[in-house]
């Protein structure tokens, strides 16, 4: 099946700065793509050239086999906007109305504002909202008209714990009907469980863009193993062992992921001074952080 | 006309009737008709005209400040409230291009503006009429004067528009905007004035100073309301200048202006990089 949206080696400079160089991107239909990078590192530029917002110096960009700004283009695309907010005047019901009727596509409103848990406030005044729920209200624009395409900018930046859960299920609802959904995010722990592919941009550069198993692969980032002992014998395990003293009960050691196994035995050989041992496998932010800094 | 044109303007008009700036025009328009008319009373025995003409010679002075300036107070965030919220880009990421949201918007806008303007006019005129008489002649004049001052509205909405759009946020806009109205009303005249004066009725006076005046829409909403009735001219005392163009020259200054907003709208809309 061809990809949703296909960015081909685009470029844009703001004044003399290089805001995006040569920037290939793909979304397949029913994916999740997880958009990483530092403040400032080209993400919601890049969103906003999807958009047709701003134009683009070099490359392309097709949504669907259209071009971005086109109207055929923006009837397939979803788009909420980093801490969004709307007129304080109107209330939900109002604003989602005026959403459904520019996208020309026949809505549920009420049914859309029940889907994000705003039924109780669909006719309170924005101004009122708190800024979780001008955020879900946000969300709901997002699933008018079942979009092919979805760019999502930071999207649960305001929102507590379990409204951050509501809104990866309302995503993965999405990417199940086979819409191509696009996350720019910081909050790297939620995105590691809940895109299947992780693109990473460095000061306009794409630096990373794998599945996240194959990146730690690639980067090789080391397993750390954390061997608890018997307080009277941890400095002669610890040499043993060849590993760094935390402090009086425990040390720790690091090694690559195939020498994981090897490591595991020779511990399980010391015997019964091992109280405990636990393993931390490299996290989306060690690769976040791998990826990011490399030169 | 689109149907998403007309759903953006009828959003617009609900906000205006929510945070009560329908009612706030309008109100102001009724009173200060309503003063002017009664204050401006006194000259109708001595010039023998009816009271209404009286009154829709105070109101056409009153309106040369008063159509302007709420023009601007209901267009000056339009654009740059939507930059403030971060809620333009998510407006323009939707099928409707920026021609359509700009028509919208002003569809809106002018209908709040013709609203309080009918009312404000119209009910100062009724009750002039009714206390002091009128004529074929002076209700002519009251319905011109509406009609002209929605148009002088729409010319300084659509500027309000481009000010809303080069200014980059509602705080900077809204300085623009007084700035615009201090310009267009006051210092262009005043200016025109001393052009005037240190001429001494030479050539300037004669030939370029007409042409000038007629082309800020403010002067040729005045110069059209008073050369078209010569009993308002009279309680004016305001002749001199508008005789001295063709009688076409103030109404197509008046009804070009607007386009020309528009389109100038239209351009600083589009440089909005949102």
């Amino acid at each position: 099946m061809d990809s949703t949206l296909i960015i081909k080696s685009v470029s844009k400079f703001r004044g003399k700065t290089q805001v995006l160089q040569d920037v290939d991107l793909t979304v397949a239909p029913g994916e999740r793509l997880a958009l990483l990078g530092h403040n400032g590192a080209g993400k919601s530029t890049l969103i906003k050239t999807i958009l047709g917002l701003t134009s683009i110096g070099r490359g392309s960009i097709q949504i669907c086999g259209e071009s971005p700004g086109t109207s055929a283009a923006r009837q397939r695309t979803a788009f909420l906007p980093e801490s969004v907010s709307f007129h304080p005047a109107l209330t939900g019901r109002e604003q989602l109305t005026l959403f459904a009727r520019l996208s020309g596509f026949p809505a549920d409103v009420q049914g859309l504002l029940d889907r994000v848990g705003l039924s109780d406030a669909l006719d309170r005044r924005i101004g009122t909202y708190s800024k979780g729920m001008r955020q879900r209200l946000g969300l709901a624009q997002v699933l008018l008209g079942k979009p092919k395409l979805a760019l999502l900018d930071e999207p649960t930046s305001g929102l507590d714990p379990i409204s951050r859960q509501d809104l990866y299920t309302i995503i993965d609802e999405l990417a199940a009907q086979g819409t191509a959904v696009l996350i720019a995010s910081h909050a790297l722990t939620e995105v590691e469980a809940r895109t299947d592919r992780i693109a990473i941009l460095r000061k306009g550069i794409k630096v990373a863009d794998n599945t996240l198993s194959a990146l730690s692969a690639e980067a090789d980032l080391p397993t750390r193993l954390r061997i608890s002992a018997h307080s009277d014998k941890i400095d002669q395990l610890a040499q043993q062992v060849g590993g760094r003293r935390i402090n009086g009960a425990s040390f720790e050691i690091t090694c690559s992921a195939d020498q994981k196994m090897d490591e595991l035995r020779r511990i399980a050989a010391l015997g019964d001074a091992v109280v405990d041992i636990s393993m931390t496998p490299p996290r989306l932010e060690d690769l976040y952080r791998h990826y990011s800094r490399k030169d | 006309m689109t149907p998403r044109t007309l759903a953006i303007a009828h959003t617009e008009l609900l906000i205006l009737r929510r945070n009560r700036w329908l009612f706030m025009a309008t109100l102001i328009m009724v009173l200060f008709a309503l003063a002017l008319t009664f204050a401006g009373s006194a000259p109708t025995g001595s010039l023998g005209v009816d009271m209404l003409t009286v009154s829709v010679a105070s109101m056409t002075t009153l309106s040369v400040y008063l159509a302007p300036l709420v023009a601007l107070m209901m267009s000056f965030d339009a654009i740059s409230g939507d930059v403030d919220r971060g809620s333009l880009s998510l407006l323009l990421s939707y099928p409707p291009n920026r021609g359509e949201i700009l028509l919208g918007k002003f569809l809106s806008h002018l209908a709040a503006l013709s609203f309080a303007m009918v009312i404000g006019f119209g009910t100062a005129g009724a009750l002039a009429a009714w206390s002091g008489g009128a004529g074929v002649d002076s209700l002519l004049a009251l319905a011109r004067l509406i009609a002209t001052s929605i148009l002088l509205g729409a010319v300084f909405i659509a500027l309000g528009y481009a000010v809303s759009s080069l200014a980059g946020s509602s705080t900077a806009a809204a300085g623009m905007s007084a700035a615009l109205w201090l310009v267009f009303v006051v210092l262009f005249d005043l200016g025109l004035l001393g052009a005037v004066v240190m001429d001494q009725g030479g050539t300037f006076t004669q030939s370029i100073f007409p042409w000038l005046m007629v082309a800020n829409p403010a002067d040729a909403f005045r110069v059209w309301n008073i050369a078209a009735s010569d009993a308002v001219a009279i309680t004016s005392g305001m002749t001199g200048a508008a005789t001295a163009l063709p009688s076409w020259a103030a109404p197509v200054s008046l009804l070009i202006w607007p386009i020309i907003g528009l389109a100038l709208a239209r351009i600083a809309f589009g440089r909005v990089d949102p």
